[in-house]
Order: C-alpha cells, then structure tokens, then sequence
C-alpha cells in the first residue's frame, strides 16, 4: 500500500488526474462519432510537431535558469531560417536543410545574447524572459515589415512589401521530414517515422549531451550554484552554453512544426507557444529546476493529446465548446501549480 | 567624492528608464504633427482614464512582492460588477459605485485567492503573479460563457449571446461617462473630468494614509526584511495576503473607472493588457520593482500615454506604413518593461556582490590578526 502511495506521489496527482482524463476521453470518443484512429493520428503528428519545442526547456531548466518563458528567442530564429530558405527558393531536402542552418546559426546568436542577460538577472529569470520573448517578437514584426523581402509567395501581394501574416511552404518543403519513411496504418491514420525519428535524434543528441563533462557541469550549476562554483565549474559560462542550446532547439523545433503544418506564421504567432511549451513539460513531471526527456515525451502526450480529443469528443457529446477554456485552465493551472511547488 | 559620483550614478541608473522615454518622446512628438491643444486633451483623457488602476501596483510594491501582474484579478472582478448593472438598468454614477460594491466581495475572494498562491511562491511573485492572472483569466471566460444567463441569472438580450447563455463580447456600457460627466470644467480648450479626478485623489490619499497606519508599517518591514519582520512579530504571510487584497480591490475600482471612460466592455480579453499598461506606465515612472511612489505613477502614466498616443502617427510619417508604428509601439511597450526589471534585477545583484565582497574583507582581516 504504501509503494502504491509512493508511486502516485513521484508520478504526480496532476499528470494521474490528466491522463485518466485522456483515457476517458478516448473510451468515450467512438460512442459520439470521433474515430479513434484519426483521434490517434492527430495525437501522433501533434507530438511530432510539438515535441522539439518542448525539449527545447530541457537544457535552461537543468542549468537552474528556470522555465524558458523567453522561448519566442529561438522561434524568431526559426522563423528567419525559414523566410531566409524561401527567399533562396530552395525546394525539398535542400530547402529544409538551409533552413535548419540559417534558424541554427541565428538561434545561437540570439541564445548567447539572451543568456548573458539572463546572468546579469539571477534569481528573475523567467519574469524577465516573458518579457524578453514579447519584446523580441515584436522588434522581429518590425523588421519583417521593413526587411526587403522578394519572394513573391511570402511577400503580401497588394504592398509587395513585407511578409504575409501565414506563409505556405507547399512548394517549397513541405512534409520534407513528416513523409519520411511514413507507415500507413488505415486511411486516417499515417504515423509520420520521420518527425519521431528526428525527435529521437535530437533527445538523444541531448541526452548525450547531458552526460559530456560540459553536460554534467550543467546539471551541477542547476542543482548547487555554490558547491559547482566551489569544484571549479565557470557558473555564468554553463549557463550562457544551456541557454545557447535551448534556443537553437526552439528554433530547429519551429522548422520542424512548420513543414508538418504547411506554413510559416509570421508576425505575433510565437507568442502562442510560450505557455503551452512550459505547460507540457511541467504537465510531464518537470518541475522548476529539473526535467528529463522522459518528461517531455509523457508531457507532450498528454498535453497534446488534451488538446485533440477535448474539441473533438467533447463538442459532440454536449455540443458546446469547451475546449478552448480547459485548454487556458489547464496550461495555466500547471504552470501556476509548478511555480507553488517548493523547489526540490 | 566617491559618495558623490556613487549618487550621482545611483540617480542615473534610478532615473534611466524616465529619461530614455522622454528622449524617445522628445524625438517623436514633432515627427507625428498634432497639435499641443490634441495632445494635452489626449493626456488628461488618458490620466483619468489610467492613473487609478496604475495606482493599485503601490501596495504590493511596497510589501516587497514586485509587480502585481495579478491586478488583472480586480480587473475581471469590476468587469463582473458592470456586467450586473447594465442587466439592471442602473444608470449613471450611482450604477458605478453599485458595479463597485458587486466587485469588491468578488476581489477581496480573488485577492485572498491570489495571496495565498504567491505566499507559496516567494522569490518568484511577478511571474507567478502573471500566470495565475492568466490562470484565472480561464475561470472568468467560463463563468461569463457558461453560467451567465444559465445558472446566474442575466435578463437583458442585449447581454447575452443570441444562443440564450454567455455574455456577448461587446458591450456598450449606459454607464459610460458616470464619473467623468460628474464634474466637467473646461479649463482652456480642454475639457478636465473633475469627477474622476477626485476618485484618483482620494486614492491617493488613501495610500498615503496608509502607509502611515500599523498594517502599512508592517508592510514595508516585510518588503524589507521578510526574516526580521517575522522575529519582531509580524505576521508576515498574513500581511503579504493583505497587500495582495488591497490591491485587488483598487485594480477593481480602476478597472471600472477605466471602462466607464472608454465607454464599451470588451469581456473576454479586456483585462488581459490592463496590468502590462499599468506594469509599464508605473516603470516608466521611474518605480522600481521595490520602491514606488504616488509620483512615479502619475507622472509614468503620462509618459506612457504620451508615448502610445505619438508613436503611431510618428512611426507612420516617418516609414509610411502605420504597421510599423503599431509594432514599435508594442515593441516600446514591452521593451521598457524588459529593461527597467533587468536594471533593476542587476542592480540588486550587484550590491549582493558587493556585500559579499566587503564581508570576505571583513573576515580576511579577522583570520589575518
């Protein structure tokens, strides 16, 4: 009785309650009309799009710099590999793969600008990377205003000057890692091996990453500033690295959501991800000063499975639409939750 | 002389943000063409509209818990009050204090709500602070979506949404006006609320006397020292709930004073921006996340509606596309948010460091003896 106590406490009341709650949603899903399998689908392609971003917490939080509220940071840099490879009018594997470099090598800039500020603001990080990740959207919405775009299939049509709002990437790379090695199940079911793949790729990068000297340092930093101060481990420059690697994440993580969902969205859209980004990872066991891969994976199932089956099963059983509040209620309501929790 | 040049550094990092504004505004007033006589009415408008809900961010302020983004609790509470009262009809000043009386029991229960969450979070207030105003943002939606005109009991089809339940997403107020028609001199060729003007001032003076009283001086030794107010006594959890619930309740009267100057209810995402505006215009101030005073607010309110009211009509004169002013000004909005919390984070870093410093000295010289 007691292993049992102690199992639901280390897995958490929250993620227990979430996932019961997924289940109930998928048993009662075909007696309202939702076909599991394409309830399925979306889960699968969801998680695929998703789940880079929500790595990409992994290394700030390990570091001690707290939840990555700051995430926009690299998804700007994302969105300018993007623009940056259709301006080129590159197609297929080449276009993607000047897309990965361009947001790479900009998502490291930004990083290491983001994380030296972060180390002049111990102890305030994530109140000040919100405002940060707002900030730079919106100084990135000045510039692809006034950046002389060409492309006619990204610049608005009626100016000719600025990027669209929404950019199609259909002639360009589109399901470029999605339809890799793709296995039909049923009709509506496609489970994209590529996006897992990739997703494998990248956790395992991380993880190795994490078990490197520079890795362990981190992880040192994060749990003990002092005592890793004291075995001789540059603090501020541990830091400043998992900064750096969490944003050229966030930006590989944009590229890869885009060639799933067919476009590019411009302008204020990264500041839709901030919350639902630290919500999933928390929603996977994380807490403000620890996170493994693990806890993305679970994290972004249940976050994203959340929010496929809510519209769908709950729409059609009481025909009002819920879905978008419970979103709000749980995103926040974790995150909320997370940030009460002492830290351990 | 060191201490001098110390001061006059101390008084130029304090007063980088006022300064950096006012040279921002300084550039782009002559570029967006208004007149002065636009500009002054614009900035007693938004004086009015404004100076009451920045006001309510002095408390927590003062009680050491930085910014209250959670002000946007107050908000949804005197939103739920003017909701009530255009179902009823009430109109005029008298349907404002009456939605002020439906919000205050709904504030306190959120500001006591909201205080006990970030007693939980010490050392992290303003984040958390900002997520549960998001958090809570959730419950009000459902509350005015679901149970309004359901199980809450809504009769005017002007409110509700064609469906029969939930309230529509704009709502002309019949208050509007309440307040600012109450006392209207035209002073010049601008026409000065003096209704309004009397609410921001009794608000003020209100602060002022609190912070006089026992509860306010409590409030400032748990700002300074959470460890020594505790060991003189204090009740320091209680008084931090207390700074929280006072703060709610006047975000509450600002947000009704803000919306009976506008004139129309945006229910669903009206509160969301009150507490950046307010967050903003307080730093511009020159407030910092630990000390802020009556002037900072009202002088920081006037700059930044200065700033909102020039930068698009400045940026489109100069760029030719009104986008870009709108962008820059949200880019500005945000930006002086960002940089008055990095100064003020680093400063405090500093003089830890600086403590370290002189207390290593301190103990060197004792094993040195």
């Amino acid at each position: 009785m007691n292993r049992v106590k102690e199992g639901i406490r280390n897995f958490g009341w929250p993620r227990i309650i979430i996932g019961l709650f997924l289940l109930a949603l998928f048993i009662a899903g075909p007696f309202f009309g939702v076909a599991t399998d394409m309830s399925l689908n979306d889960v699968i392609v969801r998680f695929g799009m998703n789940s880079v971003l929500v790595l990409s917490m992994v290394p700030m939080i390990q570091s001690g710099c707290g939840l990555n509220f700051g995430i926009p940071v690299g998804l700007v840099a994302g969105l300018f590999g993007a623009v940056m490879s259709l301006e080129f009018r590159l197609t297929g594997t080449a276009g993607i793969l000047v897309a990965f470099a361009i947001a790479i090598i900009v998502g490291a800039i930004l990083g290491l600008a983001y994380g030296l500020l972060l180390n002049k603001v111990k102890g305030d990080e994530m109140i000040i990377a919100t405002y940060v990740g707002y900030s730079i959207v919106f100084f990135m919405n000045l510039l692809w205003v006034a950046l002389p775009f060409k492309n006619p299939s990204s610049v608005q049509g009626f100016k000719g000057q600025g990027l669209r709002v929404t950019i199609s990437v259909q002639d360009y790379w589109f399901h470029q890692i999605s339809d890799i090695l793709a296995i039909k199940i049923t009709n509506n079911f496609v489970i994209p091996i590529g996006m897992i793949l990739f997703f494998a790729l990248m956790s395992f990068l991380v993880w190795a990453f994490f078990k490197t000297k520079t890795g362990t340092a981190i992880t040192a930093v994060g749990s003990n500033p002092d005592y890793a101060r004291a075995a001789g481990i540059n603090v501020d420059k541990m830091r400043v690295i998992s900064v750096v690697l969490s944003t050229v994440l966030a930006a590989i993580g944009m590229i890869v959501y885009q060639q799933s969902f067919g476009f590019i969205q411009m302008f204020s859209a990264p500041l839709a991800f901030i919350f639902p980004s630290v919500a999933a990872i928390l929603l996977g066991g994380a807490s403000v000063n620890k996170a493994s891969i693990l806890n993305v994976v679970i994290g972004t199932l249940l976050f994203q499975g959340i929010l496929t089956m809510t519209p769908s099963v709950i729409n059609s059983a009481i025909s009002i639409d819920v879905s978008e509040i419970i979103r709000i209620i749980v995103s926040n309501g974790m995150i909320v939750y997370a940030l009460t929790r002492k830290a351990r | 002389m060191k201490q001098k040049s110390q001061s006059v550094m101390r008084f130029l990092t304090g007063s980088a943000v006022p300064i950096l504004f006012i040279t921002i505004s300084v550039i782009a007033i002559p570029l967006s063409n208004y007149s002065g006589l636009y500009l002054a009415r614009e900035i007693v408008t938004r004086l009015c509209r404004d100076s009451f809900l920045v006001l309510s961010l002095l408390i927590p302020v003062m009680a050491g818990m930085g910014i209250n983004f959670g002000m946007t609790l107050g908000a949804m509470a005197g939103q739920i009050g003017l909701i009530f009262i255009t179902d009823w009809g009430i109109n005029g000043a008298f349907g404002l204090f009456m939605a002020a009386l439906i919000g205050t029991p709904i504030a306190i229960l959120l500001g006591y709500f909201g205080g006990i969450v970030l007693n939980r979070a010490k050392g992290r207030e303003m984040i958390t602070s900002m997520m549960l105003s998001y958090f809570v943002s959730g419950i009000y939606q459902f509350f005015m979506l679901y149970l309004c005109g359901n199980i809450i009991p809504i009769k005017s089809p002007k409110l509700l949404l064609s469906r029969g339940y939930g309230i529509r997403n704009a709502i002309t107020l019949n208050v509007a006006g309440g307040f600012d028609k109450l006392i209207r001199i035209p002073i010049g060729k601008v026409y000065v609320p003096f209704g309004t003007i009397l609410l921001i001032a009794a608000a003020c003076i209100f602060i002022m006397w609190f912070r006089r009283t026992k509860l306010g001086q409590d409030m400032r030794a748990v700002g300074q020292d959470m460890g020594v107010a505790d060991a003189s006594g204090i009740k320091v959890e209680k008084t931090r709930i207390e700074s929280i619930i006072i703060s709610t309740m006047l975000a509450c009267y600002g947000q009704i004073i803000y919306l009976q100057n506008i004139g129309t209810l945006n229910t669903y995402n009206g509160a969301d921006q009150a507490s950046l505006f307010a967050a903003a215009s307080l730093l511009v101030g020159g407030a910092t996340v630990s000390k802020a005073t009556i002037p900072n607010a009202i002088i920081g309110t006037a700059l930044f509606h200065l700033m909102f009211v020039v930068m698009p009509m400045a940026g489109k004169n100069l760029t030719g596309s009104a986008m870009l002013g709108e962008y820059f000004r949200m880019f500005i909005s945000y930006g002086v948010v960002t940089i008055a919390l990095v100064l003020h984070a680093w400063k405090r870093h500093k003089d830890k460091e600086m403590g370290r410093a002189l207390l290593r000295e301190i103990s060197s010289e004792n094993t040195g003896k």
